[in-house]
């Protein structure tokens, strides 16, 4: 939480920025936001390049039944996290992609699913009786309260997701962009789509527990499609997303350690400020 | 022209449901020639090219592809299948997508940097991009997304993608669909220049035989379940096309040589309801008569 004490800007950045690494918390913070925003840019570059905003946003949601779900088992909320998640991507895979629908019927497919889960999330709460004490963490994150076991699966999470996507780069980004001549190829387009949801909700499932439901899809989503407006350069573009996110995120975290408002605000609004301007210089580049 | 047989055909036919799209078709194509496949919507074109791919078996009759059964000549074709183009929001340069032609099915990175063979192999890989960008003249804008460039920029670079693997035969499906009438001639003189500098067999499909005439070494119509096949000069003759879609069809000849062909049944016309291709074309295919 923030500190009570109420920590001073002062004109000394040293001294502001070294006072940022005195609390463990806050070490914890800078520590799972950094790996947050290698894993939400790299997987966030490819949803964003195949115009899939909208099933990440979707999977996303799961997160809500997902963590409403397991306080009703009384089982860890991690587990809730990543079976959703799953499912949610299993059933975006079977109700868009079956035969080669347009985008219109994709998206009206996709938030049908949305819509099931907010309602089956909203279920599980009232059938858990009392107030989901996490509402809020679940809704705008716990970044400030990340313990150091969240921050160990969360790494490994994101170790297993890069590998896989470096292992996949280059047929997926073939079967993204061209997927007539990558089938041709004998590249498994299909497979690879429902392939890539699975990471997404893997990704998806680890971040949300520390950043919430709502702020994941900032991360996911506004690096990713800054640096895509900036350069059509593959290394470059996802090499920017990245950096872009650890930007947001650390500069987030920075500024809500010496405010009195929530740190997700912050990163949120950064996050938006930096697709805007993003989108001004590639206008204005014509 | 001479050189060894890419493509054999013998009395072929296909039926799909039941129904005969085509029937005893004969054609042979060989090293550097430049074949149209012309004929109305739904007349059986695609399904020619699936047969030469090996996705559709057929009913009667033999095919030989580069010597061997279809479906098995992996990299000795290359395929531009009918498509729409990229969206403006395609942010992957030409280059990009050149080069996913070349490697896009092999799995894992392919590394920035490397030591000996793999260095090596990184080079020849960027050059053989490079290179055969040049041969379609599209060096200029091959670093701009390819979503901001113009259809007929686009589809010089998606026939660089289709030529990157040194294909023997290249299968293209409507290449010259919804560009402006100069951008058809280009881009048809361009793949008669590739198929003579590189030796490459080229099959391409149209509607329209007018903007290729200049530039093909034989013909191939479908319509009607038959097939007629041969040189320009043979096939392209008011009687025979008139014979063959059953309306009168005139062939011209312009003071300056040129054929012309006019009362083609089916004008050229853009397309824009073709999303059904890849589950097959015959169940939605109607005439678009402008």
């Amino acid at each position: 939480m923030p500190a009570e004490a109420g920590p001073q800007l002062t004109w000394d950045v040293a001294h502001d920025v070294s006072e940022l690494f005195e609390y463990h918390f806050m070490i914890n913070a800078l520590l799972a936001g950094g790996v947050v925003a290698l894993l939400a840019g790299a997987v966030g570059w490819l949803m964003v390049l195949r115009g899939e905003a909208f099933a990440g946003h979707t999977l996303s949601m799961m997160a809500f039944p997902g963590a409403a779900a397991a306080a009703l088992a009384g089982v860890p909320g991690a587990w809730g996290y990543f079976v959703f998640c799953g499912a949610g991507a299993g059933a975006i895979a079977g109700v868009s992609g079956a035969g080669r629908r347009s985008w219109g019927e994709q998206s009206a497919a996709i938030g049908s699913v949305q819509a099931l889960a907010l309602a089956v999330g909203f279920l599980f709460v009232n059938l858990y009786g009392g107030v989901l004490g996490d509402l809020e963490s679940l809704l705008f994150g716990d970044l400030l309260g990340v313990s150091d076991g969240q921050v160990l699966v969360l790494a490994l999470v994101t170790a297993v997701t890069l590998l896989a996507l470096m292992a996949l780069a280059r047929p997926l980004l073939f079967a993204s962009v061209d997927p007539d001549v990558a089938a041709a190829r004998g590249v498994p387009v299909r497979r690879l789509g429902f392939a890539f949801l699975l990471l997404l909700a893997l990704a998806v499932g680890a971040t949300s527990q520390i950043t919430g439901v709502l702020l994941v899809f900032a991360l996911l989503v506004a690096p990713a499609a800054s640096a895509q407006a900036l350069t059509a350069r593959p290394l470059a573009s996802l090499a920017l997303t990245v950096l872009l996110a650890l930007l947001i995120v650390w500069l987030g975290l920075g500024i809500a350690y010496f405010s009195v408002y929530p740190a997700g605000f912050f990163i949120a609004t950064i996050a938006f400020a930096i697709y805007v301007l993003a989108r001004s210089i590639a206008w204005l580049r014509g | 022209m001479s050189g060894a047989p890419i493509l054999e055909l013998e009395h072929a036919a296909v039926r799909i449901g039941g129904r005969t799209i085509w029937s005893d078709l004969s054609m042979s194509m060989r090293e550097g020639e430049f074949v149209a496949l012309l004929g109305a919507n739904g007349a059986g074109k695609s399904t020619l090219l699936r047969a030469v791919l090996g996705a559709t078996t057929l009913a009667a009759g033999e095919i030989a592809v580069l010597g061997g059964p279809p479906g098995r000549a992996g990299a000795g074709i290359g395929y531009l299948p009918q498509r729409r183009s990229f969206s403006a929001g395609t942010r992957l340069r030409g280059v990009d997508i050149v080069r996913l032609g070349l490697d896009g099915d092999r799995w894992g990175l392919p590394l920035p940097f490397g030591f000996g063979r793999a260095a090596e192999r990184g080079r020849a890989d960027r050059a053989r991009v490079a290179e055969v960008i040049e041969l379609v003249g599209a060096s200029v804008y091959a670093e701009r997304a390819i979503g901001e460039l113009s259809g007929g920029e686009q589809q010089r670079l998606l026939i660089a993608q289709a030529l990157v693997r040194r294909p023997r035969l290249l299968l293209l499906d409507e290449p010259l669909d919804s560009l402006d009438l100069p951008n058809q001639a280009a881009v048809a003189a361009l793949v008669a220049r590739v198929c003579h500098s590189e030796g490459v067999a080229a099959l391409l499909v149209a509607h329209d035989v007018n903007p290729l005439l200049p530039y093909l070494d034989r013909v191939v119509y479908l319509a009607a379940g038959h097939a007629v096949e041969g040189p320009v000069a043979e096939v392209v003759t008011s009687e025979t096309l008139t014979n063959l879609y059953g309306v009168p069809i005139e062939v011209l000849r312009a003071s300056d040589g040129r054929l012309v062909v006019v009362g083609q049944p089916d004008p050229p016309a853009h397309h824009h309801d073709r999303h059904e291709h890849a589950s097959g074309e015959h169940a939605h295919e109607h005439a678009h008569a402008g």
